[in-house]
């Protein structure tokens, strides 16, 4: 293909590239693993933070409410625990799979049938 | 050891050019000449490198390619089919997010990502914006993504206050996950370069560390921005892909 002149730069391009390739050992972008530690790093990273923020705003939120209409204990009470619930929802959500949607609404695109999220809360209700 | 210890003293804001309108303060403040650095450096890095765009691209080309290539994968794969035309929004807020963690790590600079009401106002902006576009999108039927499906009632009653409060958490987990992370990066760097700059000739152990910790923290710079894309895109997809 080389021979004769320049026919196709691009396909000699990619002949060159092919053979530099080799000589290296593999392709570098295809290294198994790779992406999955950076992603694996990245979800670590957000997941660290999740479960404190919802509770300290959580109960931030409760105390707010409980100055404005003078209800005391209760309100930081329960929203604390609410907050305890909203954290370890994101947690889990961060931690199962970032295929998770906020409500276990189904996506658009995931499919037919209401079966995922219908599975999912019978393993929970357990 | 008339060396004194202040780790915190490199976050003060010092206003430049002060400005006042009323009693508004709109000083030009280090905070802001490091945001107009970043701007600049990024159409700057865009422009001219793509000004004499090749078929085979050069260093400087690669670059920009590579961001655009990994934002747009990003995108891609996380806000589904649907979501291109909010890519120059990621990819902006992705590069800016990174040129400011990055260029805070330069000696003497300021890292604006380490001010939680920088990190809060972009994280309000996504929120507010991602909530806007999924009302639009859905109207009212977007309220149905506080209600989990086939759930009893009496669940409902716990499940949806659970629901609703961890979607008004996400502005404030968004921007305290960066801010923290830059503040307390820093924190350590100062803390260590204060310790190898009073202890004289054990310095070289503090200043070991430190040498550490400035790749890690390149390391946290560019995966911070990394998730607070990535998060953006996630919340970008529940807004659009609503059943």
């Amino acid at each position: 293909m080389s021979e004769g002149g320049p026919p196709d730069p691009l396909a000699r391009l990619g002949e060159r590239l092919d053979k530099a390739r080799a000589s290296r050992g593999g392709d570098p972008a295809a290294s198994p693993g790779n992406a999955g530690v950076q992603q694996g790093v990245g979800i670590g990273l957000r997941i660290g933070i999740e479960f404190v923020v919802a509770i300290v705003v959580a109960t931030g939120l409760g105390w707010a409410i409980d100055s404005w209409v003078g209800t005391r204990p209760w309100g930081t009470i329960i929203l604390f625990f609410l907050g305890v619930g909203a954290g370890m929802l994101s947690v889990y959500r961060a931690v199962a799979g970032i295929k998770t949607p906020v409500g276990y609404r189904r996506l658009d695109e995931s499919g037919a049938g209401a079966k995922p999220a219908k599975d999912k809360w019978d393993e929970d209700e357990e | 050891m008339a060396i004194e210890l202040q780790p915190l003293e490199q976050f003060s804001i010092e206003r430049i050019v002060p400005l006042h309108i009323g009693k508004l303060d709109i000083s030009y403040t280090n905070s802001a000449l490091m945001m107009t650095i970043a701007v600049v450096l990024i159409t700057a890095l865009v422009f001219l490198s793509t000004r004499r765009a090749a078929l085979v691209p050069g260093r400087w080309q690669s670059v920009t390619e590579m961001l655009y290539e990994f934002v747009a994968d990003m995108l891609d794969t996380n806000a589904g089919h649907g979501a291109e035309p909010f890519f120059p929004f990621v990819f902006t807020l992705f590069v800016f997010i990174l040129f400011c963690n990055l260029l805070g790590l330069v000696p003497y600079s300021f890292t604006v990502t380490s001010h939680i009401i920088v990190t809060f106002a972009l994280a309000a902006l996504v929120f507010i914006g991602v909530t806007i576009i999924g009302i639009v999108k859905h109207g009212f039927h977007f309220l149905r993504l506080f209600v989990p499906e086939g759930v009893p009632v009496v669940l409902l009653l716990l499940l949806v206050p659970i629901e609703l409060l961890s979607y008004f958490i996400r502005p404030f987990t968004l921007s305290i996950r960066l801010f923290a992370n830059m503040l307390a990066g820093h924190t350590m760097l100062a803390i260590f370069g204060g310790f190898a700059a009073s202890v004289w000739l054990a310095a070289i152990i503090p200043l070991g560390i430190n040498i550490a910790l400035v790749g890690l923290e390149l390391l946290v710079a560019v995966l911070q921005a990394y998730v607070f894309a990535i998060l953006t895109c996630l919340y970008l997809r529940d807004a659009l892909h609503l059943h």
